[in-house]
């Protein structure tokens, strides 16, 4: 039997070159100290391939019409046999290639591994990046609820304040100028045909280039790049200690991807996709769009951003940090690779890696959303009473939307300052001007607010136990 | 390689040999890019299509005049310029109308000036607020406060006979002037 099923194989693979396919990988010769560091960028590739298998699997389910793209999601995610599962798969397989493709761009980056001969490995992968960014914004607004069709709109708006074209790009982008059933389409066609096929493309010339100029050696302090020698210097190097990349390299890549997948199969088990939100719809104004965690820092930017600047911000911005990532291999390419002699790209990592986590926070929190949820103020006091005008004064601080944004006792938004102790460092007159006038953000209530709603209010921001 | 087409290489390195060879690449790149050139035509037509049809803005009835208390603010839906029409529930926007007195009315759009999000009207307060990144505005429209860089957009409204009709209008895209 054993005899059969060798010979079996044999004529296979004479004919059809499978053991001469898989060649390259056993010869191809890597650093012998490549290891636990060097796995970030197969990990990202296997996320890909989830990504590739799920997305398969949603797409057999999913329909891509405007009518009924949410009724189809809402069959996956709640009758479909394994739906959820596999919609939370897509989910964290999405999350993941963005960690570890930042992970991977990190080390990429604190070991100069971008520097000759390896430039267009950092070109190709920014170019990743741009695209999987795209890949994970289109696919937000697949779900086709109300999250995802006003998240187009505030792309496009981004888009609008590019000087010039900034219309026709936003406009491009929603395929017309108003969401219908054709902006569903191009997303789809752009999430499931177009993208995918470049991320093949680069991905596929990604690789080619590790072969091509080899993994990058990790760095030792003190021994510099020189493109005259390197290349000669680094085939003696692999021709002396080198290892062949498989089995004794990619076995580390293995274990790292299965661990990868054990951490995404519970993620999507237990945690599971966001929920749909509800039916999209355009004259729904009581929703509150917010974009999934790898852009609500950018939503929050937007937010915390001083408006006289944020144009020029929006609009410029990724123009100029595209332009300068781009630029990195042109501007250092050779030298020391040691990030232990370049303490100015470990403080850029690690300045990066604060401002974008604290927006992150602060995308959570939402300080600057009021809260239309808020729970209203009891009108009644826990000790004594409210006299008449305190009493109304609650009852405007509850409508007229000062809760929405001010805590008094642990009622209301936290746009604002918290009140609750408001009689102790403001005096009447002071409050009185703030709520007449407004402020950078706040609106003036001198317009509508009748002069004894006014002092209602005021007196009761002025008792002192709210 | 066979050894007979080695011998034939080398003798073609010769000068003919030579410029045949850069004829040759030059039609085989040539027919090459046009076949691309021509393929890439129908991708660029069909993801134009949406952004190049032609769109003619409609009047669009949104209420009768009792509809609209004089000094009030209402949310009115109506049916966009939609091109297609399967675009059905979809292209159904909404706007703020506010009847200023007897005929003159205004209607807001929705969307945010800063970045389109949908403002919601708060009656007792006479404010838009918007819930993304916390901008206001005063019941003329005007900014009040928070991130948006102008006012609210406003849609073109018109009183024939006892109807209101809103003129519908793109989505508006603040720019960087504002
Ligand atoms: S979209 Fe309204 S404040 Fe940003």
């Amino acid at each position: 039997m054993r005899k059969v099923l060798s010979k079996i194989w044999n004529w296979i693979d004479d004919r059809g070159g499978f053991s001469e396919l898989a060649k390259p990988l056993t010869t191809h010769l890597v650093p012998p100290d490549a290891t636990w560091n060097y796995v970030w960028g197969s990990a990202t590739l296997f996320c890909l391939v989830i990504q590739v298998v799920t997305g398969v699997a949603l797409s057999f389910m999913y329909q891509p019409s405007a009518q009924v793209a949410y009724e189809s999601l809402q069959y996956i995610q709640n009758q479909a046999f394994l739906g959820s599962f596999i919609r939370g798969l897509h989910n964290w397989g999405a999350s993941g290639m963005m960690l570890l493709m930042g992970l991977h761009m990190i080390r990429v980056y604190l070991n100069a591994a971008y520097k000759y001969p390896r430039e267009m490995s950092w070109i190709s992968g920014i170019i990743l990046l741009a695209v999987t960014i795209v890949m994970a914004f289109t696919g937000q607004l697949l779900r086709w609820d109300n999250n995802g069709v006003w998240s187009a709109i505030v792309a496009a708006e981004q888009m609008g304040r590019i000087p010039f074209i900034g219309n026709w790009i936003a406009y491009f982008l929603l395929g017309g100028t108003n969401i219908g059933g054709e902006t569903l389409s191009r997303f789809f066609a752009m999430h499931v045909f177009l993208f995918p096929a470049i991320i093949f493309m680069v991905v596929g010339y990604h690789l080619y280039l590790v072969f091509r100029n080899g993994i990058s050696e990790p760095p030792k302090p003190g021994r510099l790049v020189d493109p005259k020698t390197y290349r000669k210097w680094y085939e003696d190097m692999l021709a002396k200690k080198g290892v062949p990349f498989f089995p004794d390299a990619i076995w580390r890549d293995a274990v790292f991807s299965a661990l990868v997948f054990i951490i995404i199969v519970s993620l999507a088990w237990f945690i599971g996709a966001p929920a749909l939100t509800s039916k999209p719809d355009l004259t729904n104004v009581n929703v509150n769009p917010s974009p999934d965690w790898y852009f609500s820092w950018i939503f929050a930017l937007f937010a915390l951003m001083p408006r006289q600047i944020e144009s020029y911000v929006i609009a410029f911005g990724p123009l100029i940090g595209g332009a300068l990532i781009f630029a990195l291999p042109f501007i250092s390419n050779k030298g020391e690779r040691s990030p232990l002699k370049r303490p100015w790209a470990i403080a850029g990592v690690i300045f990066v890696i604060l401002s974008i986590s604290s927006l992150w926070y602060m995308g959570y929190k939402e300080p600057w959303s009021p809260h239309f949820d808020a729970k209203p103020l009891p009108t009644t006091k826990t000790v004594g009473e409210f006299t008449a005008s305190e009493k109304k004064g609650v009852e405007l601080f509850n409508t007229v939307g000062c809760l929405y944004c001010h805590k008094i006792n642990g009622h209301g938004g936290i746009r604002g300052p918290e009140l609750t102790n408001v009689q102790k460092r403001l005096t009447e007159d002071q409050i009185i001007i703030r709520i007449v006038n407004g402020a950078e953000n706040m609106p003036a209530y001198g317009g509508s607010l009748t002069k004894e709603e006014l002092q209602d209010i005021v007196d009761y921001l002025m008792t002192n136990d709210k | 390689m066979d050894s007979d087409k080695e011998q034939t290489a080398l003798q073609n390195t010769s000068r003919e040999g030579e410029n045949r060879r850069k004829f040759l690449s030059k039609i085989t790149l040539g027919v090459g890019s046009f076949v691309a050139a021509v393929l890439a035509v129908p991708v660029i037509t069909s993801m134009l299509d949406p952004v190049l049809r032609k769109k003619t803005p409609r009047w669009r009835k949104v209420g009768s005049l009792e509809d609209f208390e004089v000094d009030k603010t209402k949310m009115v839906s109506f049916k966009d310029t939609s091109p297609y029409k399967w675009s059905t529930e979809i292209s159904q926007t909404a706007a703020y109308v506010r009847r200023e007195q007897g005929d003159t009315f205004t209607a807001f759009s929705i969307n945010c000036a800063h970045l389109g999000c949908p403002v919601r009207w708060v009656e007792e307060s006479e404010l838009f607020l918007c819930p993304c990144h916390g901008g206001v505005y005063y019941k003329d429209g005007s900014r009040a406060s928070g991130p948006p860089p102008r006012g609210l957009f406003k849609y073109p409204i018109r009183v024939v006979g006892n109807n209101v009709e809103i003129k519908t209008a793109p989505i508006p895209i603040t720019n960087m002037r504002a």
